[in-house]
């Protein structure tokens, strides 16, 4: 079977891809990296975080790359003041949302959203905080959920049923109010479909899933969904 | 105490700099025409209001210095409860007291939210941080005594 190959420019650099590839992997196999928070190799594309955010020359919209495929003769730009702006606007949005305090977070230096902010040169957030105060769930045998510090992006939720495969975790309520739930919104302990894995908790980019008295720095590994996925498509060819 | 972490710098620093204001001078009153200004710490009370606008009002250049001024940091833990300037006194000094619960009436009022400075007045530069690193408060001093405009991007470190 062969597949359909379409080529296009990544800041003026000429990139052919097979069809149907994301901006953001047609990029990333060219070399050029285009910042990140929702999205995790291995699991789909969720384009909630708009970190990603890129121009297409012709377009005056802005596109998420990890959830625009790629099309003939699409020029796209990942750098830009604009981009930049927008990028810088969307931690300050995360950062403000929730209660996000790094000197008291166990992810503090192992954060990704921290990170983030520094190589953007947050030095500040211009929104006002909502400092909300959210359910914090410490039920279960060893991990912990602080829904304060959550960003909502949904990798907890994506690797428990992608790669998981028992769906434990969701998303209930919308918007601001959204919250990551176990089972039908029960406590972590109660819940019966919760395998223990801790693949939750290695891939979350912040500090909302941890592992109670274990280090964040030797926890997290968000590299195991591309690892998984990998090995597994490798076994199913086999 | 972070600032006293650049150690041998202030030496040079001091060669450069006349101190004109701070916590632990015997000075009663912010001064006027001030070139640079540190302020630490959020804003949580009446009176840390009006110093920091009476030192904006007379301060060229005023920096948010460390997290706690940046972004409200843990002193604006308080700032998730309901009528926080309530609960906090009442946590500190009734809940969490053995004997004598009273809580102290003729200390400043406290605000209804912690803010960060850049909230209440115009801050011109901003040093993360918790605690700022000694490196980067050097940078900036150094900067602005040479007449140059830091450059914060990848220097600094969010929280």
């Amino acid at each position: 079977m062969s597949v359909a190959m379409v080529t296009l420019k990544i800041d003026g650099v000429e990139v052919t891809v097979p069809e149907g590839t994301t901006i953001l992997k047609a990029a990333k196999d060219s070399g050029i990296i285009i910042p990140t928070l929702c999205n995790l190799e291995g699991l789909t594309s969720y384009g909630g975080c708009r970190l990603c955010l890129v121009e297409i020359i012709g377009s005056p919209k802005l596109f998420p790359a990890c959830a625009t495929p790629v099309s003939t003769g699409m020029e796209v730009i990942t750098q830009s003041n604009k981009l930049r702006e927008y990028r810088k606007m969307a931690v300050q949005l995360l950062l403000s949302e929730r209660t996000h305090i790094c000197s008291v977070c166990v992810a503090n230096d192992h954060c990704e959203l921290q990170s983030l902010a520094n190589q953007l040169g947050v030095d500040h957030v211009i929104f006002e905080r909502n400092w909300t105060s959210e359910e914090i769930d410490s039920t279960h045998d060893f991990l912990v959920i602080d829904r304060n510090r959550c960003i909502l992006c949904t990798r907890c939720i994506r690797v428990c049923d992608e790669i998981e495969g028992v769906h434990t975790l969701e998303l209930k309520l919308r918007g601001k109010d959204a919250q990551v739930i176990m089972d039908l919104d029960n406590l972590w302990i109660n819940s019966c479909s919760c395998t223990s894995c801790r693949k939750c908790a290695k891939i979350c980019p912040v500090g909302a899933i941890y592992i109670e008295g274990e280090p964040v720095s030797h926890t997290k590994n968000k590299d195991i969904a591309e690892f998984i996925t990998e090995r597994r498509q490798r076994k199913r060819r086999q | 105490m972070s600032f006293l972490d650049q150690d041998e710098l202030l030496v040079d620093l001091a060669k450069k700099v006349q101190l004109v204001y701070s916590p632990i001078m015997d000075i009663k009153t912010f001064p006027k025409n001030v070139d640079v200004t540190l302020v630490e710490g959020a804003v949580a009370n009446e009176e840390q209001k009006s110093l920091l606008e009476q030192a904006r009002a007379q301060t060229k250049i005023l920096i948010s210095f460390g997290d706690c001024a940046v972004t409200g940091n843990v002193t604006a833990l308080r700032n998730a409860w309901s009528n926080s300037d309530q609960a906090v006194l009442e946590k500190a000094y009734v809940e969490n007291s053995d004997e004598k619960a009273l809580i102290p009436v003729d200390v400043p009022k406290l605000l209804k939210k912690v803010r960060p400075l850049h909230e209440v007045v115009k801050v011109d530069y901003f040093i993360p941080g918790c605690p700022p690193s000694a490196a980067l408060i050097n940078y900036v001093l150094t900067e602005l005594l040479a007449g140059r405009t830091p450059n914060m991007e990848g220097r600094c470190k969010y929280g």
